[in-house]
């Protein structure tokens, strides 16, 4: 007996409905569960005090200040790279043999797991430029990573700037540097955000290239060449040796929420972006 | 004076623009400069094939490694690409518009939970279920691939979404015009075009799977043995250079560089087939 195609398709649409709604229950437990464990630890003492006793008693204060520096030396040194391929890319250059090892490069880039670019950043920044476990390693090394995000997103950005607002800028005798930096860049600008604060939120919640070049230094860095402990590193660490199960999940809730809200900003400026261009 | 300037420019974006295949190089070179010598002194089939991981007594044998990272990776694989590519295609063909425009970024959203919080909800939550009801240690093989099967989840969504709707609307309709009914146009029409681009968002979802540190650490159990079953404890490749990296010298540290080489390989050719994969289907496109 031939099954009614209407039937099956009803059939089909609710495994299919059961899967997705899996997916996002699972997803949305994560997200529950640590918060609701972990919240009732958080509060301004939590964050703003030092820890005690290897992270056993006391505050988190000198993780949350790595987790701000990293990325921020990330992004200082990743943005003009990105920002400058992109520009090259998009406005300097046509599609050539070139530009695709270019490309090929950068999404080669994207691919590589995080433990090797650890393992890079610890034989090259820590050990052969000698800059040992510092923020300084760090911050190179995750500037190699959030690179080929940076410059996907910095090129479609460049790419949704209309080419009559280029051309007015020529009309008016304006060289392309000018045109570049005057009006595709400004133009350009969320959709550079977009990447960059995607580019920070996968810096905050980094820990396997981030604890061979950084380090797991608990004190407060006082200069970019000291070694410091980000909070992904600082729960990694508290959660596998068994320090503090409490404090534990109070630091997985400050990391879960702080990358959620990067990442929530910046899909919020890439749909606002995206929403006047069309 | 002013066009000189341009030309300076010009030449200075061209430079910065390889700074990503520049990166790319160079950490290839310097992995292979610290894993290959090591490969070739102690011999390919002392590495790859051996059982015995033991550096203090000189064994350097990946082999229980390498069977551990296949089978997590396809254990997360059998979760993660079935139920990723299922969201995405009920997402996109059987859902209005407005709700995948909430669905899709808070999908997104989520593929940015780090790694370690994966690592820690294993730990807490799945490890000492499966304790209970299968059996075995916990932190296991089965316990690994499921945290990895959600971990990739957020990548196959993603990218399946952007092929599937990446098929014009054109083929539906000529389909819908035959008289199909939706899942039919979607069975035989849709997936059918959409093909290359699930296929690879598998792929870099297997990427994803292979290359993930440390929520594997959290979870897997670390032990280097063969597994016999889905319940036994296994260390991966990546969980092997990050335990023993913190401490290791010499010959053991080269070994964990050659570890590297052969998971910087393995993804290599990961990548290659993703983005070939994707090539095709402009190609096929036009």
């Amino acid at each position: 007996m031939r099954i009614p195609p209407r039937f099956s398709q009803g059939i089909v649409v609710s495994i299919l409905g059961l899967a997705t709604l899996v997916t996002l229950s699972i997803l949305i437990f994560i997200i529950g569960f640590i918060l609701e464990k972990g919240l009732p630890v958080v509060g301004l003492g939590f964050l703003f005090t030092l820890p005690q006793d290897m992270g056993r008693a006391g505050g988190i204060f000198p993780t949350v200040v790595a987790s701000i520096l990293l990325p921020l030396i990330a992004v200082c040194i990743a943005v003009p790279l990105g920002v400058g391929t992109a520009v090259y890319l998009t406005e300097y250059t046509r599609e050539s043999a070139v530009t695709r090892i270019i490309r090929f490069g950068a999404d080669c880039l994207a691919g590589i797991p995080s433990i090797i670019f650890g393992l890079f950043g610890f034989i090259f920044f820590v050990t052969i430029l000698r800059m040992g476990w510092s923020l300084l390693s760090g911050g190179l090394t995750l500037a190699l990573m959030i690179l080929p995000t940076l410059i996907r997103t910095t090129e479609e950005a460049i790419k949704a700037v209309p080419n009559a607002y280029r051309e007015v800028s020529y009309s008016l005798g304006a060289t392309r540097l000018r045109t570049v930096w005057r009006v595709v860049l400004p133009n350009a600008l969320p959709g550079i955000v977009t990447g960059v604060m995607l580019g920070v939120g996968r810096s905050v919640g980094e820990t396997a290239a981030v604890i061979f070049t950084a380090g797991s230094s608990l004190r407060l860095p006082s200069s970019i060449f000291d070694s410091a402990r980000t909070m992904s590193v600082h729960f990694y660490i508290l959660a596998r040796e068994g320090i503090s199960t409490e404090n534990a999940y109070g630091t997985a809730a400050v990391l879960i929420l702080s990358v959620l809200a990067i990442n929530a900003v910046a899909y919020g400026l890439m749909n606002r972006f995206i929403r006047r261009r069309s | 004076m002013r066009l000189s300037g341009e030309k300076w420019v010009q030449r200075a974006l061209f430079a910065v623009s390889f700074s990503a295949i520049g990166g790319l190089l160079l950490i290839a070179l310097f992995i292979l400069k610290e894993g290959l010598p090591f490969i070739f002194n102690v011999g390919i089939e002392n590495f790859l094939f051996a059982k015995k991981w033991e550096p203090q007594a000189g064994l350097f044998g990946i082999l229980p490694m390498i069977v551990a990272s296949l089978w997590v990776t396809a254990g997360a694989m059998i979760m993660g690409a079935p139920l990723g590519v299922a969201g995405a295609v009920f997402l996109v063909e059987f859902t209005p518009k407005s709700v995948m425009r909430v669905i899709k970024p808070t999908i997104e959203l989520l593929a940015g939970i780090p790694s370690v919080v994966y690592g820690f909800i294993g730990v807490m939550v799945l490890a000492p279920l499966i304790r209970s009801h299968l059996g075995g240690p916990g932190l296991s093989v089965l316990a690994a691939s499921l945290i990895l099967g959600v971990m990739i989840l957020p990548t196959v969504i993603s990218i399946s979404i952007d092929a599937i709707t990446a098929v014009p609307n054109s083929y539906r309709e000529g389909s819908f015009a035959l008289g199909a009914t939706r899942w039919q146009t979607v069975r035989m029409v849709v997936l059918k075009a959409a093909r290359s681009g699930i296929v690879a968002s598998i792929i870099l979802g297997m990427g994803r799977a292979i290359g993930e540190t440390m929520a594997v650490i959290m979870v897997a159990g670390n032990a280097v043995k063969i597994p016999h079953s889905s319940l036994d404890s296994v260390r991966t490749l990546t969980a092997n250079i990050a335990l023993e990296m913190g401490y290791a010298t010499g010959l053991h540290r080269q070994a964990l560089f050659a570890t590297g080489v052969v998971l910087f390989v393995v993804i290599m050719i990961l990548n290659s087939a993703a983005s070939a994969m994707v090539k095709n289907r402009m190609g096929g496109r036009k």
